[in-house]
């Protein structure tokens, strides 16, 4: 699993060209990526089940488990699957191009949504409610230092 | 009697945010309320839904809260409508209903502070809480409004941004997802239905539920800016000239957000943030002042005048 942060270099480093199909699957890496992390902050191992043909819906599923605040980014991971199936399953499509940017824009939007959750603590209860990661990842971080 | 009718007549509960930064919202509701000929009554004495401050600390104490503006409603108006504009207030009296009809702490909690304050408790079902967007659709309809249009939209292209409190969590909005004609949780469209029967082309825009940042505002700027700046793009992308908004909190956000992109990361996006009331008021024959389109931190008076609307 790579790091945020070069999850986010390697999102903005995507290009149509010169291989649409290649670039969708790097944004739907990505996102799972993103996903990822959130899971294991929460101490979970990250599930390679897929729903609906996706993994990605499957790890965001994962993620709201017990946590329905995540569910913000249900329609956000939905989105991504769309964006996939259009860009490559309709490769000749005159919009092609945009709809790839539009992806890869969907995708920077779960980065930074998940992102946020996990740097900000003590938000609202509604749709950032990142403290019990916090608090756990801090209790880890402590007893790794007491270690 | 129909919910058409049951609508025509509603109690108005603003909120803190239409009396500050969403006062254009508060201006443009009332405006086309009365354009329409549909009847606000403004909850006396109304507090605070306990917004996100207070539902962090104590969520029973935000039920509280919510539930006094229902029960004033109710019990001191003899009204059976509250009608929230703000998403956050309607997502609270949603959430206060959903708990007080499912959760006996929460109804003895209110209980207590009810009788402690002076004033009857709130029983789960006394009321009905509508957004402003359920008011206009169920109360005019879209053929209501194409008929009382004077100046359509005419083809004006519009990203609708409905933000995250709107349709979420699922469970405390029983009457959406409900079949045809109801709304949707996943793909909302009631502004899209109301801003296309006022003349609009609405776009695809696949971030219109996306979380614009609005918690964060404070505490990590620059992680609402990103945010806000990804959905200002998207929505150029798709080829949108205005945002259309329902919530003061992500309409204030995206709006200073703009400026704040452009100072900060150097990203100007040349799109225009109204509220879907401003619009609806603006074809409905009003006045962009009327509707506070001068009351917008970005202007888009030069916009309205271009479009023949001003």
């Amino acid at each position: 699993m790579r790091s945020l942060a070069k999850l986010e270099h390697a999102l903005e480093a995507v290009t149509a060209d010169p291989d649409l199909h290649a670039a969708a699957d790097e944004i739907l890496k990505v996102s799972e990526e993103v996903l990822e992390h959130w899971i294991v902050a929460k101490g979970d191992d990250p599930t390679n089940d897929t729903r609906e043909g996706f993994r990605l819906l499957a790890l965001h599923r994962q993620g709201a488990k017990g946590d329905p605040s995540f569910n913000a980014c249900r329609e956000t991971c939905r989105e991504i699957a769309y964006h996939f199936n259009l860009v490559t399953l309709q490769p000749e499509h005159a919009e092609t191009t945009d709809r790839l940017a539009m992806m890869k824009m969907i995708s920077n939007h779960l980065y930074l949504f998940v992102s946020g959750k996990m740097q900000v603590a003590e938000l609202g209860e509604f749709c950032c409610s990142s403290r019990p990661v916090r608090q756990a990842t801090d209790v880890d971080a402590q007893l790794t230092k007491e270690a | 009697m129909t919910t058409k009718d049951k609508y025509k007549k509603v109690a108005y509960y603003p909120g803190c945010a239409l009396e500050g930064t969403g006062h254009a919202y508060n201006r443009s509701t009332k405006a086309i309320g009365k354009e329409l000929g549909l009847d606000l009554v403004e909850v006396k004495n109304w507090n605070c839904c306990g917004a996100m401050e207070v539902k962090n600390i104590d969520p029973k104490i935000q039920t509280y809260l919510s539930s006094r503006v229902m029960s004033v409603a109710a019990n001191e108006m003899d009204m059976d409508v509250v009608m929230a504009p703000c998403n956050g207030c309607y997502h609270n009296l949603k959430k206060a209903e959903y708990d007080l009809a499912n959760d006996d702490e929460s109804a003895a909690v209110v209980d207590r502070l009810s009788k402690k304050a002076g004033h009857k408790t709130y029983e789960s079902g006394q009321v009905e809480t509508i957004h402003a967007l359920d008011w206009i659709k169920d109360a005019i309809g879209e053929d209501g409004l194409r008929e009382r249009v004077k100046n359509s939209l005419n083809g004006m292209k519009i990203a609708n941004y409905y933000g995250c409190m709107y349709t979420r969590p699922r469970h405390i909005f029983p009457e959406k997802d409900a079949g045809p004609g109801s709304e949707s949780t996943s793909k909302p469209h009631f502004m899209d239905d109301l801003l296309e029967a006022a003349g609009a082309e609405n776009v695809d825009f696949p971030l219109k539920t996306a979380c614009c940042g609005g918690a964060h505002t404070l505490s990590d700027s620059d992680m609402s800016t990103k945010l806000v700046l990804n959905i200002l793009k998207a929505a150029k992308l798709a080829g949108a000239e205005v945002i259309a908004t329902e919530c003061p909190t992500c309409h204030s956000g995206l709006e200073m957000h703009q400026i704040r992109a452009e100072k900060v990361f150097g990203e100007k996006v040349e799109i225009k943030i109204m509220y879907f009331t401003q619009l609806l008021g603006v074809a409905l024959g009003l006045k962009p002042k009327k509707v506070g389109v001068h009351e917008n931190i970005s202007d888009s008076m030069q916009f309205l005048k271009q479009k023949g609307l001003a």
